[in-house]
């Protein structure tokens, strides 16, 4: 199916597995009740994301002794609900999660479709692209590039969304190859239907299920690179709270109040394990 | 082989085209470089003088042209906030990089390849599962959370450790530490995939059925085949390890090129940010065209020469 001649990726070899739904379901229920608690946000924290009080500065978790259960999580340095923040951080993970993996594998599949199709010189142009930009690490390409452009949350979107379309872009466009001279096609081009049609209809359909497998597996990388990227100060501005940002916020005060470090890093772990685990069910799953 | 070879050469002249134009455009992205060299209460003739001593005045093609000329003598320019030769700064902090990488895909390649063959050999047993999962959440853990978790343990409460630094090998632990963890996670499953998927195809059970002892099976049979994903995966730890680990050597005050790519950014130095990017992604390239060379000696059956 691919026609380089290196290996073939993971999640092809890994479809062909044996089914195992239940890490999906799992993967399934982590990422939606994160999405949940994000959209709910407003209504579930108790505290503004930016309300301070500092009287209850670096004020321990409920059940230490200190701690009250106004704040179930505790208070970071200026006396902010790290709870509440913690549910408005979920926000910007989600969004960037799924906007950056829509937008850079919508990307992908268009061009990738379009090179495996037209073939020719738009294949041959694409193709280079594509393998040029594969030879690049994209995290460290998305921080260069995210400090130049300075920092906002649609850039950091459309940053991320640059940096991993490849991806989708270089299985799109060996899979459309493939499918491109099977019968199914052929006897749809030659019963006359429209090139528009029997892309949409018939090539799309059929190259959808591997891409989103790299779109799964995609999806936990960069949740892992928008936490970096705010925890270096690259991504999400204060006093926007993202989970990155709060562990780096959190590193000043560590040695006082562990709690301001431990709690968003959880929630970025517990975020990519769903995701992994998502990705892990769906490549088993088919 | 030699038609091969060619190929890549030429893949990595379009790499690195590329990635000068990246790193070119990357001044020009943040805006009129011009308000990075000039205070803000310039006189505008001086703001003038300034732009033409840097060449800033041509045009864009010009300065790339120029751009081009200097980067190929290894002339990347001056550092904003140093006053120095940016390829010079880069070039020195590179071996403390290099060292962190070597050690982690050391440590990667003794804990990696063999617990994920001891695994694999095992799949569905007890110790798989509970080996799997433990590395399925070591490659779910953010790498700049886990060093500030292991600085709080090893050096705040149990003191053992140093927490920051680069004065003696005790430095290294941690930092490195930090990086094997999502890597050797990484690899023990990629290895165990492998062989246990080989394990179970054909030619081993012939192997078996001559009476091949179920140390060869293991170490020769399924293990070379296992190498060529390792391999792949290692490439590319290693550069992401080159560059990536930006974020490790600044939770770790490492003087390695990503921290000191930080610090260019943290002070908008950006002649320094962008002779890190050319350097590590020409050195990214670089260990792409090793790994595609080490293929050829894993697996005979790759021979590049067919053409399209």
């Amino acid at each position: 199916m691919i026609t380089a001649a290196k290996p073939v990726p993971a999640p092809l070899r890994a479809a062909t597995r044996r089914r195992r739904p239940g890490q999906f379901h799992a993967g399934l229920a982590i990422v939606g009740t994160v999405l949940l608690l994000a959209v709910l946000a407003p209504h579930l924290s108790p505290h503004g994301f930016a309300d301070q009080d500092l009287l209850r500065s670096l004020q321990p978790p409920a059940w230490v002794a200190g701690g009250d259960w106004g704040y179930p999580l505790g208070t970071d340095r200026l006396g902010r609900d790290l709870f509440s923040r913690l549910l408005f951080g979920a926000r910007v993970s989600i969004a960037v999660a799924l906007l950056s993996v829509g937008l850079g594998g919508g990307l992908g599949t268009v061009l990738g479709l379009t090179a495996g199709y037209t073939g020719r010189w738009v294949d041959r142009v694409i193709s280079r692209l594509i393998d040029v930009q594969l030879s690049f690490p994209p995290v460290f390409i998305a921080i260069a590039v995210m400090a130049a452009l300075g920092q906002s949350l649609v850039k950091l979107i459309l940053v991320l969304a640059l940096v991993t379309w490849v991806q989708y872009a270089r299985i799109a466009r060996a899979t459309t190859l493939s499918v491109r001279e099977r019968e199914f096609v052929l006897a749809a081009r030659a019963l006359g239907a429209d090139e528009g049609r029997v892309v949409l209809r018939h090539v799309l359909p059929s190259i959808l299920p591997p891409l989103l497998v790299v779109a799964a597996v995609n999806m936990s990388n960069v949740i892992l690179a928008e936490a970096a990227l705010s925890f270096l100060g690259l991504g999400i501005q204060p006093p926007t709270p993202a989970w990155g940002s709060m562990v780096s916020e959190g590193r000043a005060v560590q040695s006082l109040a562990w709690w301001n470090t431990v709690f968003p890093g959880m929630a970025i772990a517990i975020l990519v394990i769903g995701a992994n685990l998502l990705s892990d069910g769906l490549q088993r799953r088919r | 082989m030699g038609r091969f070879l060619i190929q890549r050469l030429v893949h990595l002249l379009w790499v690195l085209l590329a990635v000068s134009i990246l790193v070119f455009l990357l001044i020009h992205m943040s805006g009129d470089p011009i308000r990075l060299l000039t205070p803000l209460d310039a006189k505008p003739e001086d703001v003038e003088r300034v732009r033409a001593l840097y060449g800033l005045d041509q045009p864009i093609p010009v300065q790339y042209v120029r751009f081009l000329q200097g980067a190929l003598r290894g002339d990347l320019g001056e550092s904003f906030r140093y006053q120095r030769p940016a390829f010079e700064l880069v070039m020195q902090r590179l071996p403390a990089t290099a060292l962190l990488a070597l050690v982690t895909l050391g440590l990667t390649i003794t804990i990696g390849i063999p617990v994920g063959l001891w695994i694999g050999a095992r799949a569905g047993h007890a110790v798989d599962w509970v080996i799997s999962l433990v590395t399925f959440v070591f490659i779910s853990l953010p790498s700049f959370w886990l060093g500030v978790l292991l600085i709080l343990l090893f050096a705040d409460r149990l003191r053992l450790l140093p927490p920051s630094g680069f004065e003696s090998p005790a430095h290294l632990v941690l930092p490195c530490l930090t990086l094997s963890v999502y890597t050797s996670g990484l690899i023990t499953r990629v290895v165990r995939a492998d062989v246990s998927d080989v394990l179970r195809q054909d030619f081993i059970r012939t192997a078996r059925a001559k009476g091949v002892g179920e140390r060869t099976v293991l170490g020769h049979h399924a293990l070379r085949n296992a190498l060529i994903s390792t391999v792949t995966v290692l490439g590319l730890q290693l550069g992401n390890l080159l560059g990536g680990s930006v974020v490790v050597e600044s939770v770790f005050a490492w003087p390695g090129v990503g921290w000191l790519m930080l610090q260019g950014i943290q002070t908008r130095d950006l002649p320094l940010v962008r002779a890190v990017v050319l350097v590590v992604g020409t050195a990214f390239v670089l260990i792409n065209l090793v790994v595609d060379m080490l293929y050829l000696y894993l697996d005979p059956r790759i021979r590049y020469d067919h053409s399209r």
